[in-house]
C-alpha cells in the first residue's frame, strides 16, 4: 500500500474525524490519500490558523487535534501554534510535509529542518526516514501527544517516504520503555497529604489546567465539599469548579480576584493540582503564601518543587489521585477562615466604573444571555476582562493562551471548538490587536459554515500594553495606538461573507449579543468600548499576592 | 557544586542534540559531557557533569527524565569510579626527557608517541589526577591537548 494511504488509514484507526490544514508539494500524496477518506479536512488561509483550531479542537473536546502542513515555509508556520500547545498541555499532531530524504540537508527548495526548530516545543518529535517505521511512528505519536501530561508531537514526513510502498500492519502494542508516565499517587504521600489537611484550620485548594486535562472536576468539587477547602483555580483552571459554587472564589494572579489572592497569601496549607505555579498566579514568588504548606499534585515530576518548595509531592493523575484522597479526609468545620473568606467574598467584588461603554459590561451581558457557550479568548485586556466576568460553569468551557499569551489563538480556537461542537455556541471575546492576527481565518468559517461569534472589544489600541505603559511608564504611549476608527470590522466581515455589527453603547448590546446568537453563521461584531478602560484589581509586577491594587 | 550525572538513553538519531536543547532552553551548564555506547546495542550511555547547587540538579534530573527516549536517569555520587582520558603533547628535549619520563610513570600515564622535541602522553584517571598531571607538565610546554569528558560508574553490585 502506498504509505500516504497508509497514513491516512492509520489516523482513521486513531478515530481521527477532522483535520485542519493546508496542501503543498512535500505532502501533496498525503492529501490525495485524504481525497478518498470519510476524515474532513478543513483548509484554513494559515498554517498557524490551522493548528490553533487543532489545539481548540483538542481543549474542547478533550480528543486529540490534527493538523496537516507541507515542508518548509508551511511547517514554520506552525511553530507559534506549537509553541501554545506546549505550554498549556494540549494534545495535537502536526504532520509536515518535507523534501525528499536524497535532499535533507541540502538547501532543497522549500526545505526546512522543522525537527530541529520545534525540538523545545514539543513534547517529542519524529523525522521518518524509513518508510516501514512510520506507522509505528504514528502511533506511538497520538500515544504520547494524549497519555501523562498531553502536549504536541510532530512528525516530519519526506516525499519519499509518503510514496514509498509499505505493508499495512497498524501496530497495536507501543514500544516506549523510556515513557511511563505515573498516575496512581504513592500511598504514603496521600496519606501524608491527608493528615496536613485534617490538621489545617485555613485550606485553600489552587486548581490549574491539569484538572481539567484529567477530567477531574467531579472529584475536584467532591474533595472541596467534603474537607470543605475553598477552591481558587488558575487562569488555565477555570470551570475545573463551576464559578457560582459558594466554595469557588474564581481565579488568582495579577488580574485574580482580590479574595482568591486573599485567600491564598493567609492561607495555612495549599492543595495545588495540576499547576505549575507560573509566575502570573504566584506573584513575587518569594512572598507567595508565607504561611502555607503545599501539598502538590502533578502528573510530571519535574513541575513540582520547580519554582515553589512543596512538603507533600504526589506524582500523579489528578483524577485518580484526588479521588483517593477524598476518601481518607473527613469533615472538618472552620468557621473562624469560612466567615473570614466570605466576608472577603462580600467586602471585594469584582467591580468596575460604569461611565461609558465599558467592555466588562459587554461580557457580563453575554454571560447572562450566552452561559454555556463556549469562550475562547484572545490576549490582553479582552483576555483578562472574559475570564473576571464570565462565571465559567463546566470544564473546557473556556480556552486561553495562558502560558505562551499567544494573541490570535482565540479566534482559529473557537473556530476548532465549534467544529468539535457544531450544535454549542462559542464566542472569542477578542482584542482588536489579537483578531488581526489571524482573521483571514473569517474565510474558512464562511466556507465551512462554521458559525463562531467574534466579539471584538474595540479599544483602538494594543490595550495590556497600553494599560502598562500608562501605569508604568509615565502614560508615554509608545506604538499601541493601532486605532482602527477607519478600519471597520463590521465592513471587514462582510467582505469575508460574514455577518457584522457595529455596537457604539451599552443599550445597544443585548440586542446585538441576542440576534447574533440566533444566526447560524459567523458573526463578528464590533463593540466600539471605552479605550481608556483597564483592567483591575492588579497586582503590580514584582509585588506579592496581597499587594492586589484597585482603580484609584 | 559540580554534579555528575549518568543518563541511559535509546540510540537513535537526535538525541544528543535533544539533550544538548534540554540544557540550553532551560540554562543548565553543562561542564563535560560524554556519549558512548553500552552493553546493549540499542542504547547508549551520556555521562554529563553540571554546574549548579542541588535545586538545579533536580531539575535536570527531572527534565531530562521527561525526554520520551531516555531510559533511567542517575546521580553518580561518591561512591563511585570516575575516569577521564587526557592525551598531551608536550615539549620534550633532550635534556627534560628523563623527568618527564619520571613523571610519566609516577601517574601511571603512557607515553604513546615519541619525537624528536616532543611526546604524546596519554593519562587517563579522575578529574584531580588528569589535572594535576596536566599541571606538571606546563612546566615543559604543552603544545597540544585533547581531554575527553568523564564516564563514571557506581562501585559494587550493578542494582
Ligand atoms: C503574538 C503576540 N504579540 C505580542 C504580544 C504582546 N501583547 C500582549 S497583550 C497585547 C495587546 C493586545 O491587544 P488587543 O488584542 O487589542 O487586546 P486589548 O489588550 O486591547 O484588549 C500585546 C501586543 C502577545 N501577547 N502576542
Ligand atoms: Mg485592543
Amino acid at each position: 500500500m502506498r504509505a500516504a494511504d497508509a497514513i491516512v488509514k492509520a489516523l482513521e484507526m486513531e478515530g481521527i474525524e477532522v483535520v485542519f490544514g493546508i496542501p503543498g508539494g512535500a505532502i501533496i500524496e498525503v492529501y490525495d490519500a485524504l481525497y478518498d477518506s470519510g476524515i474532513q479536512h478543513i483548509t484554513t488561509r494559515h498554517e498557524q490558523g490551522a493548528t490553533h483550531a487543532a489545539d481548540g479542537y483538542a481543549r474542547a473536546s478533550g480528543k486529540v487535534g490534527v493538523a496537516f502542513t507541507t515542508s518548509g515555509p508551511g511547517a514554520t508556520n506552525t511553530v507559534t501554534g506549537i509553541a501554545t500547545a506546549y505550554m498549556d498541555s494540549s494534545p495535537i499532531v502536526v504532520f509536515t510535509g518535507q523534501v525528499p530524504t536524497s535532499m535533507i540537508g541540502n538547501d532543497a527548495f522549500q526545505e526546512a529542518d522543522i525537527t530541529g526548530i520545534t525540538m523545545p516545543v514539543t513534547k517529542h518529535n519524529y523525522l521518518v526516514t524509513d518508510a516501514k517505521d512510520v506507522l509505528s511512528i504514528i502511533k506511538e505519536a497520538f500515544h504520547i501527544a494524549s497519555t501523562g501530561r498531553p502536549g504536541p508531537v510532530l512528525v516530519d514526513l519526506p516525499k519519499d517516504i509518503t510514496t514509498a510502498d509499505i505493508d499495512f500492519n497498524y501496530p497495536k502494542k507501543i514500544n516506549l520503555p523510556g515513557y511511563k508516565p505515573k498516575l496512581e499517587g504513592h500511598p504514603k504521600q496521600i496519606a501524608r497529604a491527608a493528615e496536613l489537611i485534617m490538621k489545617a484550620e485555613r485550606p485553600v485548594i489552587l486548581a490549574g489546567g491539569g484538572v481539567i486535562i484529567s477530567n477531574a472536576s467531579k472529584e475536584l468539587v467532591e474533595l472541596a465539599e467534603t474537607i470543605p477547602a475553598f477552591v481558587v483555580t488558575t487562569l488555565m483552571g477555570k470551570g475545573s469548579i463551576p464559578e457560582t459554587h459558594p466554595l469557588s472564589l474564581g481565579f488568582a494572579g495579577m488580574h485574580g480576584t482580590k479574595y482568591a489572592n486573599y485567600a491564598l497569601s493567609e492561607s495555612d496549607l495549599i492543595i495545588a493540582v495540576g499547576c505549575r505555579f507560573s509566575d502570573r498566579t504566584t506573584g513575587n514568588v518569594a512572598m507567595f503564601a508565607p504561611n502555607a504548606k503545599i501539598i502538590h499534585i502533578d502528573i510530571d515530576p519535574a513541575e513540582i518543587g520547580k519554582n515553589v518548595n512543596v512538603d507533600v509531592p504526589i506524582v500523579g493523575d489528578a483524577k485518580k489521585v484526588l479521588a483517593k484522597l477524598k476518601k481518607v479526609v473527613e469533615y472538618k468545620q472552620r468557621k473562624e477562615w469560612e466567615d473570614k473568606v466570605n466576608e472577603w467574598k462580600r467586602k471585594y467584588p469584582l467591580k468596575y466604573k460604569k461611565d461609558g461603554f465599558k467592555p466588562q459590561y459587554v461580557i457580563e451581558r453575554a454571560y447572562e444571555i450566552m452561559p454555556d457557550a463556549i469562550v475562547t479568548t484572545e490576549v490582553g485586556q479582552n483576555q483578562m476582562w472574559a475570564a473576571q466576568f464570565f462565571k465559567v460553569k463546566y470544564p473546557r468551557q473556556f480556552i486561553t493562551s495562558g502560558g505562551l499569551g499567544t494573541m490570535g489563538f482565540g479566534f482559529p480556537a473557537a473556530m476548532g471548538a465549534q467544529v468539535a461542537f457544531p450544535e454549542k455556541t462559542v464566542i472569542d471575546i477578542a482584542g482588536d490587536g489579537s483578531f488581526f492576527m489571524n482573521i483571514q481565518e473569517l474565510a474558512t468559517c464562511v466556507k465551512y459554515e462554521i458559525p463562531v461569534k467574534v466579539l471584538v472589544l474595540n479599544n483602538g489600541y494594543l490595550g495590556m500594553v497600553r494599560q502598562w505603559q500608562e501605569l508604568f511608564y509615565r502614560e508615554r504611549y509608545s506604538a499601541t495606538c493601532i486605532g482602527c476608527e477607519k478600519t471597520g470590522f463590521e465592513a471587514i466581515a462582510r467582505g469575508f461573507g460574514a455577518i457584522g455589527m457595529t455596537v457604539e453603547k451599552p443599550s445597544e448590546v443585548d440586542d446585538a449579543l441576542k440576534e447574533a446568537k440566533e444566526i447560524d453563521a459567523p458573526v463578528v461584531i464590533d463593540f466600539r468600548i471605552d479605550y481608556q478602560a483597564n483592567v483591575f484589581p492588579m497586582v503590580p509586577p514584582g509585588a506579592s499576592l496581597k499587594e492586589i491594587i484597585d482603580d484609584e | 557544586m559540580k554534579h555528575t550525572i549518568a543518563v541511559l538513553v535509546e540510540n537513535k538519531p537526535g538525541v544528543l542534540a535533544r539533550v544538548a536543547s534540554l540544557f540550553r532552553r532551560r540554562g543548565f551548564n553543562i561542564d563535560s559531557l560524554s556519549v558512548g555506547t553500552t552493553e546493549r546495542e540499542d542504547l547508549s550511555r551520556m555521562t554529563i557533569v553540571v554546574e549548579g547547587d542541588d535545586k538545579v540538579v533536580e531539575q535536570v534530573i527531572k527534565q531530562l527524565n521527561k525526554l520520551i527516549e531516555t531510559i533511567k536517569v542517575s546521580e553518580i555520587s561518591e561512591s563511585s569510579v570516575e575516569r577521564e582520558l587526557c592525551l598531551i603533547r608536550v615539549h620534550a628535549p633532550p635534556e627534560k626527557r628523563g623527568e618527564i619520563v619520571e613523571l610519566t610513570n609516577i601517574f601511571r600515564a603512557r607515553i604513546v608517541d615519541v619525537s624528536r622535541d616532543s611526546f604524546i602522553i596519554e593519562v587517563t584517571g579522575d578529574e584531580d589526577k588528569v589535572s594535576a598531571f596536566i599541571d606538571l607538565m606546563r612546566q615543559y610546554g604543552i603544545k597540544e591537548l585533547a581531554r575527553t569528558g568523564k564516564v563514571a560508574m557506581v562501585r559494587g553490585s550493578k542494582k
